[in-house]
């Protein structure tokens, strides 16, 4: 196992004696050094330690800080002068004695900034909301001088596409604020140091050719400033007494180092999720290394991990308190995976997976960093049981399917950009998009194209609806029709948004350390399939009346008979939900979008569910208006009545190549449910999951919580700061939802068998 | 770029429970002999309780005994229930199989499966050929013919209620006569050489003291196909299916075990059986 000690390599003869193959020192390669090192660890965790006396300190310290965090109704401090940068602000530290991982976004703990290249007024409302205004110098500016990504966007929107926002088409959509979603290959830094990342990027800069097509000219201007914000890393590292030109030397170096990469993307950009990647096993060559060398303890290395996870933690956006209703829970994704498995067949479990898991333990459950295990039926079989103990014990993790998404997307080495979705680090990226109706989709369907809630016109072409018993095929003509509009103004609307966003809010932090020019998905969503799914399965098997008010609006639905409802693996009626995200996904890839971005599709709501909910009328399943949505490709709450199995069935069905941003399932069961012993619950759960996945399915939350559990919450919330519960694709402090969306958590399917 | 109108096509997939979601009472007439039917009561896809592993648990309707603490009274009905064709279950199986792990499989339980031992037969045929592990929860109150064949050619596992050491008590709790039924059952499999659970209810103050517990453990300690006894403690989660029969619940006196109540029982059977867990 070598490091590069240098830039450039000293002679060709050191090299070769250092290096196997030579293709990471020669190139920008962070997965070939982890192919040439990686330790794959197929032990169990009994090697594991608690806490140490100085991370239990610095942890006491956050707590503290959390505690007054939550009674200052969720912000604790917030600086109304600055704006934050890479560079911006003096060091920050919780306890200097005690942190061996330093850094923090600004010169205090949770500390809130501003960042108004989003938008200002999201800004301004944020911090009205605490009863703050930004220095007038600032106001002065981004209301006369300065243009945002969010003035950018509403000065390309269309009327259509701003009739569509309105109207509640297409929501959270990330015009007023940053996109998120893009990983930096935060490892580099460690491997590589800056000058070297540099270098390789005014290599880049020298290589674009004439003609001074539009294209190359702004190729050229995102690497330059990339180049500056490598710069101001180096800058933020000497904040801190860190000299991040070099490449990391030892274990503690390497987990700082990468870090410090992270720190810079969020101190400039809030994204709604910023992902970490997958440091964990790259991380664990250095670690393994020092403890070999004798230079490091297992304590020592549980205290590297511990404290730079903490640091995860204390993450802070400024957010307006709409926000809330989208992305509940004050979340920052700062997503990591776990696991998975190399090409080559070797795992890439190691020590410090484990490592990582045991952060909740030894500082309690909690939604960050969003550790995402990388599921794959080769997993060891000590790590599977691991996982599975940890879910049970914390309902902090979540599980993506490795095998299908290693295989179908071809890279080993990937992180998971916010929830579920597929990201080549350091290759690609993607452009997140929110996400549609289809469930208002329906209905517009059903009403010539209006709104069935405000009656205005939002499609135009869709014929009236014959009188009497709704008809399938009728139904299904008008609905294709309907959502290739949507589909087509979406991909507009995408278009609009990341061109501002590139020009106005451009992530040159973590673009800078993505290759340039990378490949970019462009990231649609849907809402709603198991709505539409049910109600054309009652259309087909059951008689739906429409009953319409004066102005011919549907606002109900009398339904005759019974039908099948997904989430009981019933062929009728998942065949329709397949073919519902297969059917849009292939309306969306006929529109050409920015930046010959690839259209990919999830399935997937974070906590929008509820919101969705209330802006859609009655729909002919027999849900009521403004009852909230299933989550993500969850069945509608208590429809799935064969039990647990037959729920993750259905989901397992819809297509990964139909959603290749992905599919998100939440399962929650109570203990008991589990089975009758803590060694049955662990055994059960890796047999759930490895049954699931080895269906194709892509994703699955898993909460293994009692009810009772949550309602005590609900009241004493006081008593459960720590309690975490796996929503969409993420997780929240349970607490930390507003009541609307804790009763809306507590009223879905918990599994019981009794 | 092509418009999109290749979706839905009209032809969905078979409809094969088309035919009376809802036909709660029409029993289908059989067309031959040749296709057998199971009347279910309900399907569980996640079973974890009845059995080892993750297990699909087909709940059959019909049960000739009325067990005072029945939690599934609305299977005891020889009428009822949803008549499925056996090869429709075992496809159902199938789509469950990939979670059924290594310990996994199909428990079949009740009502009293055994009534309909000779349908069962082939289901469970064919559930051994597709290498499903297979287990039964019962009574024990029927061995002839078809029993015999069930449990000796093609149930991995028995789970045998054990109801009530004396013939009072069985009858108080059952209502019907002559416990010796389920111990030649028992006595059977023993013979046959193969698994066997033992179930025991545990309800304070009629199943529970120590004098039953004991008899229990010394009637059965020299088996040896008997691989656990699992207890059951007692809990009033049925109360309300009663009620909503219409019937009146018959030990609306008993309470729930205590902690201590449950550990003292373990206690003395683990005296006799190799391994007792509480389900």
């Amino acid at each position: 196992m070598k490091f590069i000690n240098s830039v450039e390599p000293k002679s060709k003869t050191v090299v070769k004696e250092k290096i196997k193959n030579g293709v990471w020192t020669k190139e920008i390669n962070v997965r070939d050094f982890i192919l040439e090192n990686i330790r794959p660890y197929h032990g169990t965790a009994d090697f594991l330690v608690g806490p140490t006396q100085r991370t239990k300190t610095v942890w006491e310290g956050c707590k503290t800080a959390m505690q007054e965090e939550r009674e200052r109704n969720g912000v604790r401090a917030v600086d109304t002068k600055t704006i934050s940068t890479v560079s911006a602000f003096e060091p920050g530290y919780i306890d200097k004695d005690n942190e061996v991982i330093v850094g923090l976004q600004t010169d205090e703990l949770l500390k809130r900034t501003m960042k108004p290249f989003g938008g200002f007024q999201v800004v301004q409302k944020a911090l009205a909301e605490q009863g703050l205004e930004p220095e007038p110098a600032l106001t002065e500016l981004f209301s006369k001088h300065v243009k945002t990504h969010n003035d950018g966007v509403f000065s390309a929107y269309t009327p259509e596409i701003k009739k569509y926002r309105s109207l509640g088409i297409l929501t959270g959509l990330p015009d007023n604020y940053a996109r998120g979603r893009l990983i930096g290959d935060y490892r580099r830094v460690a491997l590589y140091g800056i000058s070297f990342l540099i270098q390789g990027k005014l290599k880049d800069l020298e290589a674009f050719e004439t003609p001074m097509t539009e294209e190359t000219i702004r190729l050229r201007e995102e690497v330059a400033d990339q180049i500056t914000a490598l710069k101001e890393m180096i800058v933020l590292g000497e904040k801190y007494g860190l000299d991040l030109n070099r490449p990391a030397r030892n274990a503690q170096e390497a987990v700082q180092w990468t870090y410090m990469a992270y720190l810079a993307a969020v101190k400039e950009q809030d994204g709604a999720a910023m992902s970490l990647g997958n440091v964990s096993s790259f991380l664990d060559i250095f670690i393994e290394k020092d403890i070999e060398d004798g230079l490091l303890t297992e304590w020592e290395a549980q205290e590297l991990i511990d404290q730079f996870v903490m640091k995860l933690r204390v993450v802070r956006h400024l957010r307006m308190e709409a926000y809330n209703e989208i992305f509940a829970g004050d979340p920052t994704w700062v997503t990591e995976v776990i696991g998975g498995m190399l090409n080559d067949g070797r795992t890439k479990v190691t020590k410090t997976s484990f490592r990582f898991l045991n952060t909740l333990y030894n500082l309690g459950p909690s939604p960050e960093p969003n550790l995402t295990v990388l599921w794959s039926q080769h997993l060891p079989q000590n790590f599977k049981e691991y996982c599975a103990k940890v879910a049970i014990d914390t309902s902090s993790i979540q599980f993506e399917n490795d095998d299908l998404m290693r295989t179908l997307r071809g890279s080993d080495d990937y992180g998971i950009a916010c929830c579920v979705s597929h990201q080549d680090l350091g290759k690609s990226i993607q452009f997140f998009g929110a996400r549609t109706n289809l469930a208002k989709t329906l209905l517009l369907a059903l009403n010539e194209g209006r709104c069935e809630i405000t009656g205005k016109q939002v499609v135009d072409g869709i014929p009236p609806i014959e009188e009497g018993y709704l008809d399938f095929d009728e139904v299904v003509k008008n609905y294709q029709k309907a959502s290739r509009e949507i589909a087509r103004v979406y991909s507009d609307t995408m278009s609009i948004i990341h061109y501002m966003h590139d020009k106005y809010y451009y992530e040159r932090a973590q673009m800078a350390l993505i290759d340039t020019n990378p490949s970019i998905d462009m990231a649609y969503g849907v809402a709603g399939v198991s709505i539409v799914a049910d109600s054309l399965s009652a259309i087909k098997y059951a008689k739906v009346l429409p009953i319409r008010n004066e102005e011919g609006l549907t606002i109900d639905f009398k339904i005759e008979g019974e039908f099948p409802k997904y989430g009981n693996d019933d062929e009728r009626v998942d065949d329709l939900a397949t073919k519902v995200v297969a059917d849009f996904n292939t309306q969306l890839q006929q529109f050409p979008v920015y930046k010959k971005a690839r259209p990919t599709l999830s399935v997937l709501t974070i906590t929008s569910n509820v919101v969705y909910g209330k802006k859609t009328g009655a729909t002919p399943d027999g849900r009521a208006m403004g009852i909230p949505f299933a989550p993500g490709a969850n069945p509608m709450h208590g429809r799935d009545t064969n039990g647990a199995i037959a729920s993750l069935n259905s989901v397992a069905k819809i297509r990964y190549t139909d959603a290749l941003d992905g599919i998100s399932n939440t399962f929650s069961i109570v203990p008991k449910s589990l089975g009758a012993t803590d060694n049955d619950r662990m055994a059960n759960l890796v047999s759930i999951l490895n049954g699931y996945f080895e269906q194709q399915a892509q994703h699955v939350n898993i909460n293994v919580l009692n009810k009772e559990t949550l309602m005590d919450a609900m009241e004493h919330p006081e008593e459960y700061p720590q309690l975490t519960i796996r929503v969409s694709g993420y997780a929240v402090n349970f607490t930390k939802l507003t009541r609307e969306q804790q009763q809306e958590v507590i009223t879905r399917s918990f599994h019981e068998t009794m | 770029m092509k418009p999109c109108n290749h979706f839905f096509p009209l032809v969905l997939t078979p409809d094969i429970q088309k035919k009376k979601d809802s036909g709660v009472g029409t029993p289908i007439k059989r067309a031959s002999q040749e296709i057998p039917t199971l009347k279910v009561h309900s399907i569980e896809s996640f079973g974890t309780h009845d059995g080892p592993g993750i297990r699909t648990v087909v709940f059959l309707q019909g049960c000739k005994l009325k067990c005072v603490y029945c939690h599934n009274p609305d299977a005891i009905a020889m009428q009822g229930g949803r008549e499925y064709h056996v090869e429709e279950l075992v496809e159902r199986v199938l789509k469950m199989r990939p979670y059924f792990g290594e310990n996994g499989g199909v428990t079949v339980s009740g009502g009293e499966p055994l009534l309909q031992a000779k349908a069962l037969i082939p289901f469970f045929k064919k559930l051994k050929k597709a290498g499903i592990h297979t287990n039964i929860d019962t009574n024990g109150r029927i061995l002839n013919h078809f029993t015999k064949e069930l449990l000796d050619e093609y149930t991995d596992l028995v789970m045998l209620d054990i109801k009530h050491m004396t013939e009072e008590g069985y009858q108080a709790i059952t209502g019907m006569r002559n416990k010796e039924t389920t111990f030649n059952l028992a006595k059977h499999r023993e013979a046959s050489g193969k698994k066997m659970w033992l179930r025991y209810v545990l309800i304070p103050g009629i199943t529970d003291t120590p004098e039953l517990l004991h008899a229990l453990g010394r009637y059965f300690k020299t088996y040896k196909t008997i691989e656990r006894l699992e207890l059951q403690p007692y809990h009033k989660l049925g109360v309300h299916k009663w009620k909503a029969l219409g019937w009146e619940y018959p030990i609306p006196e008993a309470r729930e075990n205590t902690n201590q109540e449950i550990r003292d029982a373990v206690g003395i059977l683990q005296h006799y059986f190799k391994r007792v867990t509480v389900n």
